[in-house]
Protein backbone atom coordinates (compact mmCIF):
# COMPACT_ATOMS: atom_id res chain seq x y z
CA UNK A 1 0.00 0.00 0.00
CA UNK A 2 1.43 3.33 -1.04
CA UNK A 3 1.28 6.68 0.70
CA UNK A 4 -0.94 9.38 -0.68
CA UNK A 5 0.37 12.92 -0.48
CA UNK A 6 -2.16 15.73 -0.62
CA UNK A 7 -1.28 19.39 -0.37
CA UNK A 8 -2.44 22.83 -1.39
CA UNK A 9 -0.22 24.81 -3.76
CA UNK A 10 -0.40 28.55 -4.41
CA UNK A 11 -3.87 30.07 -4.08
CA UNK A 12 -5.88 27.85 -6.40
CA UNK A 13 -4.32 24.37 -6.58
CA UNK A 14 -4.70 21.10 -4.72
CA UNK A 15 -2.07 18.50 -5.64
CA UNK A 16 -2.32 14.76 -4.96
CA UNK A 17 0.46 12.23 -5.59
CA UNK A 18 0.24 8.45 -5.26
CA UNK A 19 2.39 5.54 -6.48
CA UNK A 20 0.92 2.36 -7.98
CA UNK A 21 2.63 -1.00 -8.41
CA UNK A 22 1.45 -1.31 -12.01
CA UNK A 23 2.64 0.00 -15.38
CA UNK A 24 1.49 3.38 -16.75
CA UNK A 25 -0.81 1.75 -19.31
CA UNK A 26 -2.77 -0.16 -16.65
CA UNK A 27 -3.17 2.89 -14.39
CA UNK A 28 -4.24 5.02 -17.37
CA UNK A 29 -6.80 2.41 -18.45
CA UNK A 30 -8.16 2.23 -14.89
CA UNK A 31 -8.88 5.97 -15.17
CA UNK A 32 -10.52 5.89 -18.62
CA UNK A 33 -12.39 2.55 -18.89
CA UNK A 34 -15.90 2.90 -17.37
CA UNK A 35 -16.06 -0.81 -16.42
CA UNK A 36 -12.86 -0.43 -14.37
CA UNK A 37 -13.76 3.01 -12.93
CA UNK A 38 -16.98 1.53 -11.50
CA UNK A 39 -14.88 -0.85 -9.43
CA UNK A 40 -12.87 1.73 -7.51
CA UNK A 41 -14.03 5.37 -7.80
CA UNK A 42 -16.66 4.90 -5.10
CA UNK A 43 -15.77 7.04 -2.08
CA UNK A 44 -16.88 5.75 1.33
CA UNK A 45 -17.85 2.11 1.89
CA UNK A 46 -21.43 1.31 0.91
CA UNK A 47 -21.56 3.52 -2.18
CA UNK A 48 -21.80 2.29 -5.77
CA UNK A 49 -21.66 3.98 -9.19
CA UNK A 50 -24.58 2.61 -11.25
CA UNK A 51 -24.00 5.10 -14.08
CA UNK A 52 -20.53 5.68 -15.49
CA UNK A 53 -20.13 7.49 -18.79
CA UNK A 54 -16.52 8.09 -19.76
CA UNK A 55 -15.79 9.02 -23.38
CA UNK A 56 -12.00 9.14 -23.36
CA UNK A 57 -11.41 11.51 -26.29
CA UNK A 58 -10.96 15.30 -26.43
CA UNK A 59 -14.42 16.85 -25.95
CA UNK A 60 -15.76 13.52 -24.63
CA UNK A 61 -18.34 13.48 -21.85
CA UNK A 62 -17.81 12.34 -18.27
CA UNK A 63 -20.78 11.54 -16.05
CA UNK A 64 -20.58 9.60 -12.80
CA UNK A 65 -23.63 8.91 -10.64
CA UNK A 66 -23.22 7.53 -7.12
CA UNK A 67 -25.81 6.09 -4.75
CA UNK A 68 -25.73 4.57 -1.28
CA UNK A 69 -28.80 2.42 -2.02
CA UNK A 70 -30.78 4.27 0.67
CA UNK A 71 -32.10 7.05 -1.53
CA UNK A 72 -29.05 9.30 -1.25
CA UNK A 73 -27.02 10.14 -4.31
CA UNK A 74 -25.15 12.79 -6.23
CA UNK A 75 -23.44 13.08 -9.56
CA UNK A 76 -20.47 14.61 -11.30
CA UNK A 77 -20.28 15.86 -14.88
CA UNK A 78 -17.25 16.83 -16.91
CA UNK A 79 -15.53 16.97 -20.27
CA UNK A 80 -12.19 15.71 -21.51
CA UNK A 81 -9.85 18.40 -22.84
CA UNK A 82 -6.61 16.54 -23.64
CA UNK A 83 -5.50 12.90 -23.60
CA UNK A 84 -1.97 11.60 -24.12
CA UNK A 85 -2.03 7.81 -23.71
CA UNK A 86 -0.66 6.62 -21.27
CA UNK A 87 0.93 9.63 -19.61
CA UNK A 88 -1.49 12.54 -19.26
CA UNK A 89 -5.18 13.40 -18.99
CA UNK A 90 -6.67 16.89 -18.71
CA UNK A 91 -10.36 17.22 -17.89
CA UNK A 92 -12.76 19.59 -16.22
CA UNK A 93 -15.33 18.41 -13.66
CA UNK A 94 -17.99 19.72 -11.34
CA UNK A 95 -20.07 18.10 -8.63
CA UNK A 96 -23.85 18.52 -8.50
CA UNK A 97 -24.99 18.75 -4.89
CA UNK A 98 -27.53 19.32 -6.53
CA UNK A 99 -26.36 22.78 -7.77
CA UNK A 100 -23.09 22.62 -9.71
CA UNK A 101 -19.85 23.50 -7.93
CA UNK A 102 -17.41 25.77 -9.81
CA UNK A 103 -15.39 24.02 -12.52
CA UNK A 104 -12.38 22.11 -11.27
CA UNK A 105 -9.64 21.68 -13.92
CA UNK A 106 -7.75 18.47 -13.31
CA UNK A 107 -4.46 17.44 -14.90
CA UNK A 108 -3.55 13.82 -14.18
CA UNK A 109 -0.01 12.69 -15.01
CA UNK A 110 1.25 9.11 -15.02
CA UNK A 111 5.04 8.84 -14.90
CA UNK A 112 7.02 5.61 -14.97
CA UNK A 113 8.61 5.00 -11.57
CA UNK A 114 10.72 1.85 -11.59
CA UNK A 115 8.30 -0.99 -12.31
CA UNK A 116 5.38 1.12 -11.11
CA UNK A 117 3.70 4.42 -11.88
CA UNK A 118 3.73 7.73 -10.07
CA UNK A 119 0.43 9.55 -10.46
CA UNK A 120 0.28 13.33 -9.97
CA UNK A 121 -3.18 14.84 -9.89
CA UNK A 122 -3.30 18.61 -9.96
CA UNK A 123 -6.62 20.36 -9.40
CA UNK A 124 -7.01 24.01 -10.36
CA UNK A 125 -9.96 25.95 -9.01
CA UNK A 126 -11.07 29.14 -10.80
CA UNK A 127 -9.76 31.48 -8.10
CA UNK A 128 -8.56 31.69 -4.51
CA UNK A 129 -12.11 32.46 -3.31
CA UNK A 130 -13.49 29.25 -4.80
CA UNK A 131 -10.79 27.11 -3.24
CA UNK A 132 -11.27 28.93 0.06
CA UNK A 133 -15.03 28.33 -0.17
CA UNK A 134 -14.36 24.66 -0.89
CA UNK A 135 -12.04 24.49 2.11
CA UNK A 136 -14.50 26.40 4.29
CA UNK A 137 -17.42 24.15 3.26
CA UNK A 138 -15.42 21.04 4.04
CA UNK A 139 -14.25 22.58 7.26
CA UNK A 140 -17.77 23.46 8.34
CA UNK A 141 -18.87 19.88 7.71
CA UNK A 142 -15.88 18.50 9.58
CA UNK A 143 -16.67 20.77 12.48
CA UNK A 144 -20.32 19.81 12.45
CA UNK A 145 -19.26 16.18 12.66
CA UNK A 146 -16.97 17.05 15.58
CA UNK A 147 -19.77 18.96 17.22
CA UNK A 148 -22.20 16.07 16.80
CA UNK A 149 -19.59 13.75 18.36
CA UNK A 150 -19.15 16.24 21.18
CA UNK A 151 -22.91 16.32 21.80
CA UNK A 152 -22.93 12.54 21.86
CA UNK A 153 -20.32 12.55 24.62
CA UNK A 154 -22.20 14.93 26.91
CA UNK B 1 -2.12 17.31 24.29
CA UNK B 2 -5.41 16.21 25.85
CA UNK B 3 -6.02 19.71 27.23
CA UNK B 4 -5.31 21.15 23.76
CA UNK B 5 -7.93 18.83 22.30
CA UNK B 6 -10.42 19.75 25.01
CA UNK B 7 -9.77 23.45 24.39
CA UNK B 8 -10.21 22.94 20.63
CA UNK B 9 -13.46 21.02 21.10
CA UNK B 10 -14.96 23.58 23.45
CA UNK B 11 -13.78 26.42 21.19
CA UNK B 12 -15.60 24.77 18.27
CA UNK B 13 -18.76 24.24 20.29
CA UNK B 14 -19.97 27.75 19.53
CA UNK B 15 -21.56 28.89 16.25
CA UNK B 16 -19.99 32.37 16.34
CA UNK B 17 -16.50 30.92 16.77
CA UNK B 18 -17.12 28.43 13.94
CA UNK B 19 -18.26 31.31 11.72
CA UNK B 20 -15.11 33.26 12.63
CA UNK B 21 -12.94 30.30 11.60
CA UNK B 22 -14.79 29.95 8.31
CA UNK B 23 -14.19 33.65 7.65
CA UNK B 24 -10.49 33.26 8.52
CA UNK B 25 -10.22 30.30 6.13
CA UNK B 26 -10.65 32.92 3.40
CA UNK B 27 -7.69 34.92 4.66
CA UNK B 28 -6.26 37.09 7.41
CA UNK B 29 -8.60 39.69 8.89
CA UNK B 30 -8.65 42.41 11.53
CA UNK B 31 -11.10 42.40 14.45
CA UNK B 32 -13.07 45.19 12.75
CA UNK B 33 -13.42 43.12 9.57
CA UNK B 34 -14.32 40.01 11.57
CA UNK B 35 -16.95 41.83 13.63
CA UNK B 36 -18.67 43.34 10.60
CA UNK B 37 -21.09 40.49 9.71
CA UNK B 38 -22.09 39.91 13.35
CA UNK B 39 -24.54 41.79 15.53
CA UNK B 40 -21.93 41.90 18.25
CA UNK B 41 -19.56 44.42 19.72
CA UNK B 42 -15.86 44.26 18.90
CA UNK B 43 -14.98 43.37 22.53
CA UNK B 44 -17.38 40.39 22.30
CA UNK B 45 -15.68 39.27 19.06
CA UNK B 46 -12.26 39.78 20.67
CA UNK B 47 -13.36 37.53 23.52
CA UNK B 48 -14.32 34.77 21.05
CA UNK B 49 -11.00 35.24 19.24
CA UNK B 50 -9.15 34.84 22.53
CA UNK B 51 -10.84 31.46 23.08
CA UNK B 52 -9.79 30.41 19.56
CA UNK B 53 -6.22 31.62 20.19
CA UNK B 54 -6.00 29.79 23.52
CA UNK B 55 -7.16 26.63 21.71
CA UNK B 56 -4.33 27.07 19.20
CA UNK B 57 -6.71 27.47 16.25
CA UNK B 58 -5.99 31.13 15.51
CA UNK B 59 -2.84 33.27 15.74
CA UNK B 60 -2.36 37.03 15.71
CA UNK B 61 0.41 39.29 14.51
CA UNK B 62 1.18 42.96 15.12
CA UNK B 63 0.78 45.44 12.27
CA UNK B 64 0.91 49.05 13.44
CA UNK B 65 -2.07 49.53 15.72
CA UNK B 66 -3.98 46.47 14.41
CA UNK B 67 -3.64 42.80 15.35
CA UNK B 68 -4.74 40.83 12.28
CA UNK B 69 -5.78 37.23 12.98
CA UNK B 70 -5.27 34.20 10.79
CA UNK B 71 -5.77 30.46 11.08
CA UNK B 72 -2.98 28.66 12.93
CA UNK B 73 -0.81 26.57 10.63
CA UNK B 74 -0.46 23.69 13.12
CA UNK B 75 -1.38 20.18 12.01
CA UNK B 76 -4.64 20.39 13.95
CA UNK B 77 -5.83 23.46 12.04
CA UNK B 78 -9.25 23.21 10.42
CA UNK B 79 -7.82 23.27 6.88
CA UNK B 80 -5.55 20.38 7.76
CA UNK B 81 -8.57 18.58 9.15
CA UNK B 82 -10.39 19.12 5.88
CA UNK B 83 -7.37 17.93 3.91
CA UNK B 84 -7.25 14.87 6.16
CA UNK B 85 -10.91 14.14 5.35
CA UNK B 86 -10.31 14.51 1.62
CA UNK B 87 -7.21 12.36 1.94
CA UNK B 88 -9.22 9.64 3.66
CA UNK B 89 -11.73 9.49 0.80
CA UNK B 90 -9.00 9.42 -1.84
CA UNK B 91 -7.00 6.80 0.05
CA UNK B 92 -10.06 4.53 0.08
CA UNK B 93 -10.44 4.90 -3.70
CA UNK B 94 -6.78 4.32 -4.48
CA UNK B 95 -6.49 1.33 -2.13
CA UNK B 96 -9.38 -0.16 -4.11
CA UNK B 97 -7.57 0.74 -7.34
CA UNK B 98 -4.49 -1.16 -6.08
CA UNK B 99 -6.64 -4.30 -5.90
CA UNK B 100 -8.15 -3.67 -9.34
CA UNK B 101 -4.66 -3.20 -10.83
CA UNK B 102 -3.49 -6.43 -9.21
CA UNK B 103 -6.35 -8.32 -10.86
CA UNK B 104 -5.52 -6.65 -14.21
CA UNK B 105 -1.93 -7.90 -13.86
CA UNK B 106 -2.95 -11.55 -13.49
CA UNK B 107 -2.78 -12.52 -17.20
CA UNK B 108 0.90 -11.50 -17.21
CA UNK B 109 1.65 -13.72 -14.21
CA UNK B 110 -0.01 -16.62 -16.04
CA UNK B 111 2.19 -16.02 -19.10
CA UNK B 112 5.23 -16.19 -16.84
CA UNK B 113 4.21 -19.52 -15.34
CA UNK B 114 6.06 -22.72 -16.11
CA UNK B 115 4.44 -24.89 -18.74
Amino acid sequence: MSTLILKTEGDTHVVVTRRFAAPQEAVYRAHTDPKIIQKWLLGPDGWTMPICINEARPGGTIRYEWTNGKGDGFHLTGEYLELEPYSRIVHVERMHLPGPTPDNYVETRFDADGTGTLMTLRMTLPDAQTRAAMLATGMERGMEASYVRLEGMI
Amino acid sequence: MQSNLDAAFSALADPTRRALLIRLAKGEATVTELAEPFEMTQPAISQHLKVLEDAGLVVRRVEGTTRPRRLAKAGTGPIDQWLAMLRKGLEKNYDRLDEVLTSMEQPKIKRGEKR
